[in-house]
């Protein structure tokens, strides 16, 4: 059996192929400004990897902000499940789940058979989201995948004056005039963006293992400032791309729910 | 007596004197990197219109977010002080002030000799304050005293679905590319400034006659904006922005 979940978020869309419970291919672009543009290009770019067609998938489910407008899905499912499910399924010992999103954040409580317990999430405010390091990354002039590598090279990481990504904006460009090493900046900005992370997660109770999903866990600074804040180590996801955990999670779904119309 | 006041803000940096119990002199400047700078142009333009010298004054009293740096003050009190004062002695029948800053947003509500009753203060997040008003009309390139006028122009309702400033600016920046009418985004603007601000103010139970300061109230869709957030028919004041000022002034005309 060959499924897909396509995860179309607001910076990056995702998609992955199942087959026999293995992942075959997948593929991570940019988002486009349309949701179904985004969709149809990052699905064609892993079927024509996999040497496949969308014939010869037998079922696809959507999710992300964008999974109402997939053109191609025979069923969606919430992130919040897809998420659940993609991380059971990438380290089955996970019972709390972090996923930073483009524009959200959000929390998963997970028991042992990778059920969700509960959650929490934040799409009101910018800060703690993908987007309030995309708009510092902006600012100091590097790429997004450029700033989690500098905590390590900073010293002396400066402390934001506010957790408002317009405030803090104002600050860091304070410090730029005050020529402060970037490296002490982009620490402090991944410290901030673990801090409000941590007042997230904290308030649904932080339960071991804790894995991190979403493209902020390719994040080191910011991984390693939450670890001291909630004060224990996250589980590393080895056997995929954290990234891909929602649009993996899709493509379990779309098996579970063969399954469960064929019985 | 001659007295004054000096309210150095983020944004702008106001100064009025007063000659026996009566506004003699005010002026408004955008705020230098420097507040001491600020301080300095803004009270030689206050002093200058009326002829004065800076020995006239018999006492001056500093407010705002750079009031420790003003150079020439006598006293310094705190911007809730100030604004409940002024906002109650430009309208006696005041008891509940908001105050939209540049980078801030205050509740206050008073008693009738002007003093603090409770107040609640919001600058940890840029929603609700002048801020947002700067960053969509900067997005927009429409300059900032012309969003009233053309908020007045709105035809057809819309509503932000963000409240966010960074979500909002993206949501208004697709509006546009989806062929919206600029008038209805300022007014949907005006409303999501409005709302955050009115349910700050709901905080601390608002109570008439209400009125609205700080220089964001000279915008007449913010005006009317909040009036509706609140469901309250809004006081207006003649100097809004000049309202911390005014109440510093009245301070040092209370202890020269």
């Amino acid at each position: 059996m060959i499924t897909a979940g396509c995860d179309v978020g607001s910076l990056t869309s995702k998609a992955v192929i199942l087959k026999d419970g293995r992942i075959l291919k997948t593929a991570i672009i940019k988002s486009r400004p349309k949701p179904a543009d985004s969709a149809v290009e990052v699905m064609n770019q892993a079927l024509s990897q996999a040497g496949l067609s969308m014939g010869d998938i037998s079922s696809c489910v959507g999710t992300g902000y964008g999974r109402d407008r997939i053109p191609f899905v025979s069923d969606t499912a919430t992130e919040i499940a897809c998420h659940g499910r993609g991380a059971h399924w990438l380290v089955p010992s996970a019972r709390t789940v972090i996923d930073i999103g483009g524009q959200d954040c959000k929390a998963i409580r997970l028991d042992a058979g990778g059920g969700m317990l509960k959650f929490t999430a934040n799409d009101k405010c910018a800060s703690g989201t993908g987007r309030f390091l995309e708009v510092m990354a902006r600012l100091l002039g590097i790429e997004l995948s450029e700033i989690g590598g500098m905590s390590a090279e900073s010293k002396s990481p400066i402390t934001l004056a506010s957790a408002c990504t317009v405030w803090a904006q104002a600050d860091v460009i304070q410090h730029l005039n005050n020529r402060v090493p970037v490296a002490d900046i982009a620490a402090g900005i991944n410290n901030a963006m673990a801090a409000r992370m941590a007042i997230i997660v904290n308030g649904i109770g932080c339960e071991r293992d804790v894995v991190m999903t979403g493209g902020v866990a390719k994040n080191a600074g910011v991984v390693a400032a939450l670890e001291k804040m909630l004060g224990l180590r996250i589980k590393r996801i080895s056997r995929s791309d954290p990234q891909l955990a929602g649009a993996i999670g899709a493509a379990l779904i779309a098996v579970d729910r063969e399954k469960g119309g064929a019985a | 007596m001659i007295v004054a006041g000096c309210d150095i803000g983020s944004l702008t940096a106001k100064a009025v004197i007063m000659e026996n119990g009566q506004i003699a002199s005010s002026a408004v400047i955008r705020a230098k990197p420097a507040p001491e700078d600020s301080a300095r142009e803004v009270m030689e333009l206050a002093l200058s219109s009326m002829k004065a010298s800076p020995g006239d004054i018999s006492k001056c009293v500093g407010t705002g977010y750079g009031r420790k740096h003003i150079p020439f003050v006598n006293a310094v009190e705190s911007e809730i002080v100030c604004h409940a004062r002024g906002a109650v002695w430009q309208v006696p029948t005041a008891r509940t002030v908001i105050d939209i800053g540049g980078q801030d947003a205050k509740a206050i509500r008073v008693d009738e000799s002007g003093g603090v009753v409770r107040f609640v203060y919001n600058d940890k997040c840029a929603s609700g304050t002048g801020r947002f008003l700067e960053i969509i009309s900067d997005a927009l390139d429409i300059r900032l005293e012309d969003l009233g006028d053309i908020a007045s122009k709105s035809e057809k309702r819309i509503t932000l679905s963000n409240q966010c400033v960074v979500f909002a600016e993206t949501e208004i920046i697709s509006l546009v590319n989806e062929g919206a009418e600029i008038p209805d985004i300022i007014r949907a603007l005006h409303s999501a400034v409005a709302n955050r601000a009115a349910s700050l103010a709901r905080g601390i139970v608002v109570e008439n006659d209400v009125v609205m300061t700080g220089g964001v109230a000279r915008n007449s869709g913010m005006f009317a904006a909040l009036g509706a957030a609140l469901g309250v028919s809004l006081k207006s004041v003649d100097n809004p922005q000049i309202n911390g000022a005014l109440g510093a002034a009245l301070i040092a005309a209370d202890t020269a």
